[in-house]
């Protein structure tokens, strides 16, 4: 199993205690401290998952989270501190996968960082269709028309979980179980946030979506194909 | 001037009230007073609209207090002018009247003195000749007057004559036209008399106001006669009315002009008090830059300037507030990042000395556990206090969706049961046969009733914790009822302090951090509900959430009664009730309880409860009771944290706790009297 993680973090304690827990968990880690270098770092080390801490020098989290987006889907999990703020959804927004609120446990960090890398794992072939889209699921590919769709391996995730139960009308609860593998109840705010930035590129009228469809008061469904 | 205002209110309510203080005597004497009460209310109704624009409305009140005063004054004015101006008219009438009758009179006289007297035929035709003189002096003395005035010669008094020897010119019908008391006057005296008489008509020629005047004089034979001079006011009456109608006409103007004058001077000043009222309206609802125009150095322009200023002071005030509140929540959020950051360096090295210490030397290890555990409680403690302090600094917002108690409940007793394993207890719950849906915020609820639930089991000693729901009215209620050791008096409102707790040397088995209480409150007040506690020594607590059923809804009771239905003192009224009547079972409420303590006696039905099906024998409680949820409102439950503790002398305690351990069972008031006090208002 692949496990190069990128740690961009300032405080050099906790970078390198992360290593520390990231090394004995098996996984390759590499650092940078500066928000400015975080982006070629990023393309030197060409990690599988990036821990990213929201509060940087030079460039801050936020910032590093857009531009490594703008080239990259690979996995993007933050560091914060704070939990209620706007900040969260910000970075949720800027194109973060997933988020873990500072103290956390190893344990907690090791299990967001592999429910993030699991999807690497081979999966069977398939084909699935949602609205006037085709995936293909172990070609990772998302196609409108022959056209090929750009999608984080987190939406395509989320696309697939909503594709395969056409039927079923997923609650915030179960997405944020299957999709990031969160075991008890998390914060629904991840769900909403990439279920926007998913519509934001399948849908024809994101206003009016017709792929992921909001049932109010549940959750979401596929739209009819 | 309040005085004046309402002085003039009460003349604009004056048909009303008038009306209705004449149907209060009426009241008194006559037995139709209510019906014309009646009459009055329906009439009064339609008057209500302007009543209220009246009183609102100072404009209205200055110009119809103005148009009222002028009135008055115009009328004033027009009574003096009429009246001198008819004063006038008349004195120049009666100066010519009286000059002519003077001369008219005289020439009577004369022509009465050289007419000679025929002895000859005096006994004959005296009667008829004097008579026929009398004619044609009538007649003389009309003709000169050509119309302005009218001669009446009238005998005097004397038995049937009278009417005889009456002659008058122009139509003028002699008898009714002469007032008689004239007539008395001018027959005793000598002099000239007059008055004001009407002037009647023997042709139907309506009758006039007129100036009488008349003198008894002797005829040619001797005779005394009466004559009298007659002179239509017409033209007089005609001047005054023109003169009345003018001035009528002059005053409706006047009061006209005046009104509208009134009304642009007061809308005048007015407009910018209703300016500055309007903008202190908007001030008051935040909109904070809003100002006053000020144009002009006058007392509305300082009014104004005067206005600005306090608005400006005020948004200073509130800014520097805002800026104050904004840095102590940025001062909150960079304590938290900056002690979270070395915090989760040392939590995770402290994992993994933790996870490696099997390799340690016993000291080294237990010395590793101390430190995860501690670290644990620092952490729980660090965001309790973020939390309370996001609380303080008014940053904690509400997430409301409609959630379904039961749920909550659900999840916060399978988080809890590893505890109550441990602490060998069971969680039941009651009244989960219906939704108890309410808008609240999931989370925050979730953690109230965490903390109420773990706290239950961990002072429960090992006995059972009921867990009761409940919806009515506007208002959905859990409360969390534990059978440990209670709260003494006073603990009640105590448990809600920050960092308190009920027995500092008492050992914790699950570290909490003190605040736990205090967030729950901040939470329920954060929903607009209650949070409450109730306690005995000995005999468990029971703490209750009270939320509104939506978020903008004001509560006003709750489902679920504060003090238990098993309470000590509601079994020992249950108790006394069939037996003792009401009297002893009031004896053992506090004080405050007195009030409505024989109502609530008298009210009180006790009926046996099930015995506890072979349940626990420790229990002074059977684990499981019949109890059904209650259909209605709480109404006298307290807001905020308020909550009381029963006071009892302790070896009353004693002795009833043994009771109700004897009894195996107890009994339950079915209808709970209400002892919920005021002292636990906040």
């Amino acid at each position: 199993m692949k496990g190069r993680v990128l740690v961009v973090d300032d405080d050099t304690a906790l970078a390198e205690m992360l290593g520390i827990v990231l090394r004995g968990e098996g996984f390759e880690p590499s650092f940078v401290s500066d928000g400015d270098k975080a982006l070629a770092a990023f393309r030197e080390a060409k990690p599988d998952l990036v821990l990213l801490d929201l509060m940087l020098p030079g460039r801050d989290g936020i910032e590093v989270c857009r531009l490594i987006r703008a080239e990259s889907g690979v996995p993007i999990v933050m560091l914060t501190a704070k939990s209620d703020t706007v900040d969260v959804v910000v970075g949720l927004e800027s194109g973060a996968d997933d988020y873990i609120v500072k103290p956390f446990k190893p344990k907690e960090l090791v299990a967001r960082i592999r429910a993030r890398l699991r999807r690497s794992e081979e999966p069977a072939p398939e084909q699935l269709a949602i609205g006037d889209l085709v995936i293909d699921v172990a070609g990772h590919s998302v196609k409108r028309d022959g056209q090929s769709i750009a999608l984080t391996p987190l939406e395509f995730d989320l696309l697939v979980a909503l594709a395969r139960k056409p039927w079923q009308v997923f609650t915030r609860e179960v997405l944020l179980e299957q999709v990031w593998g969160y075991r008890h109840a998390a914060d629904t705010r991840l769900v909403n946030v990439h279920v926007q930035r998913l519509r934001s590129k399948v849908e024809k009228d994101p206003e009016r979506p017709e792929i992921v469809v909001t049932v109010r008061g549940v959750g979401y469904k596929a739209g009819p194909s | 001037m309040p005085g004046d205002s309402r002085a003039r209110t009460g003349r604009a309510a004056g048909p009303g009230r008038g009306g209705s203080r004449f149907g209060r005597l009426l009241q008194d004497g006559t037995p139709g007073g209510p019906v014309f009460r009646l009459v009055v209310r329906w009439v009064r109704r339609p008057l209500l609209p302007a009543v209220r624009l009246w009183r609102r409305n100072l404009q209205v009140r200055v110009v119809a207090g103005t148009l009222l005063m002028s009135l008055g004054v115009v009328l004033l004015l027009g009574l003096v002018v009429i009246g001198q101006v008819r004063n006038g008219l008349l004195d120049a009438k009666e100066k010519a009247a009286q000059s002519q009758a003077a001369g008219g009179f005289s020439a009577a006289q004369d022509r009465a003195a050289t007419t000679p007297s025929v002895p000859g035929e005096q006994d004959r035709g005296r009667t008829g000749a004097s008579v026929n003189w009398r004619s044609t002096l009538v007649e003389q003395l009309a003709s000169g007057g050509q119309s302005a005035y009218n001669v009446v010669a009238l005998s005097l008094e004397t038995g049937n004559t009278a009417s005889r020897g009456a002659r008058a010119s122009g139509e003028v019908d002699p008898t009714t036209s002469i007032p008689a008391d004239l007539r008395h006057n001018v027959a005793q005296g000598t002099n000239t008399y007059q008055k004001f008489a009407r002037i009647q008509y023997t042709n139907g020629k309506p009758s006039e106001a007129g100036l009488v005047i008349g003198k008894r004089l002797n005829d040619a034979d001797g005779t005394p006669y009466e004559l009298y001079y007659l002179f239509p006011l017409t033209q007089e009456e005609d001047s005054l009315a023109l003169v009345k109608t003018t001035l009528a006409t002059a005053g409706l103007f006047l009061l006209v002009l005046l009104g509208a004058i009134t009304w642009l001077m007061v809308r005048q000043v007015l407009t910018p008090v209703r300016m500055a009222a309007g903008i202190a309206e908007r001030l008051s609802v935040g909109k904070l830059q809003e100002r006053m125009k000020v144009t002009g150095e006058d007392d509305i322009a300082r009014l104004g300037e005067a206005f600005n200023k306090m608005a400006q002071n005020l948004q200073l005030k509130i800014q520097q507030l805002e800026e104050l509140s904004r840095m102590q929540r940025r001062f909150v959020s960079d304590v938290s990042h900056e002690l979270r950051t070395p915090l989760t360096t040392v939590r995770m090295a402290a994992d993994v000395i933790h996870d490696a210490r099997a390799d340690f030397d016993p000291v080294t290890a237990r010395s590793a556990e101390l430190l995860g555990d501690q670290l644990d409680r620092f952490e729980s403690l660090l965001s309790d206090l973020l939390e309370i302090s996001r609380f303080d600094a008014g940053a904690a917002a509400l997430e409301a969706a409609p959630i379904d108690l039961r749920e909550v409940v659900q999840r916060v007793i399978s988080g809890a049961e590893p505890l109550a394993e441990r602490k060998g207890s069971r969680v039941v719950v009651v009244g989960d046969e219906q939704p108890v849906v309410a808008e609240a915020d999931a989370r925050r609820v979730e953690r109230v009733l965490r903390n109420l639930v773990v706290n239950a089991v961990e002072h429960g000693e090992g006995r059972d914790v009921i867990v009761k729901l409940a919806a009515a009215g506007g208002a959905v209620a859990v409360a969390v009822r534990d059978y440990g050791v209670g709260l003494k008096p006073g603990e009640a409102t105590r448990v809600f302090n920050r960092f308190w707790r009920a027995d500092p040397a008492r050992a914790r088995t699950t570290g909490g951090t003190g605040l736990g209480l205090s967030i729950a409150v901040e939470d329920a007040r954060l929903h607009g509900g209650w949070l409450q506690a109730w306690g005995e020594a000995g005999g468990g607590s029971q703490f209750r959430l009270t939320l509104p059923r939506t978020a903008d809804e004001p509560l006003r009771g709750s489902p679920i009664p504060l003090e238990p239905e098993d309470s000590r003192r509601n079994r020992e009224q249950a108790a006394a009730g069939p037996a003792g009547g009401p009297g002893r079972g009031t004896a053992a409420g506090t004080g405050s309880a007195a009030g409505g303590g024989t109502g609530a006696g008298a009210r009180l039905s006790a009926v046996p409860a099930q015995p506890p099906a072979g349940g626990r024998q420790a229990l002074p409680v059977p684990p499981r009771m019949p109890s059904v949820p209650r259909a209605t409102a709480d109404p006298t439950a307290l807001p905020g944290s308020g909550a009381r503790v029963v006071a009892r002398p302790s070896d009353q305690a004693g002795s009833t706790g043994a009771a109700g351990d004897g009894d195996g069972g107890e009994a339950m008031a079915s209808t709970r009297a209400e002892r919920e006090d005021g002292t636990g208002g906040r």
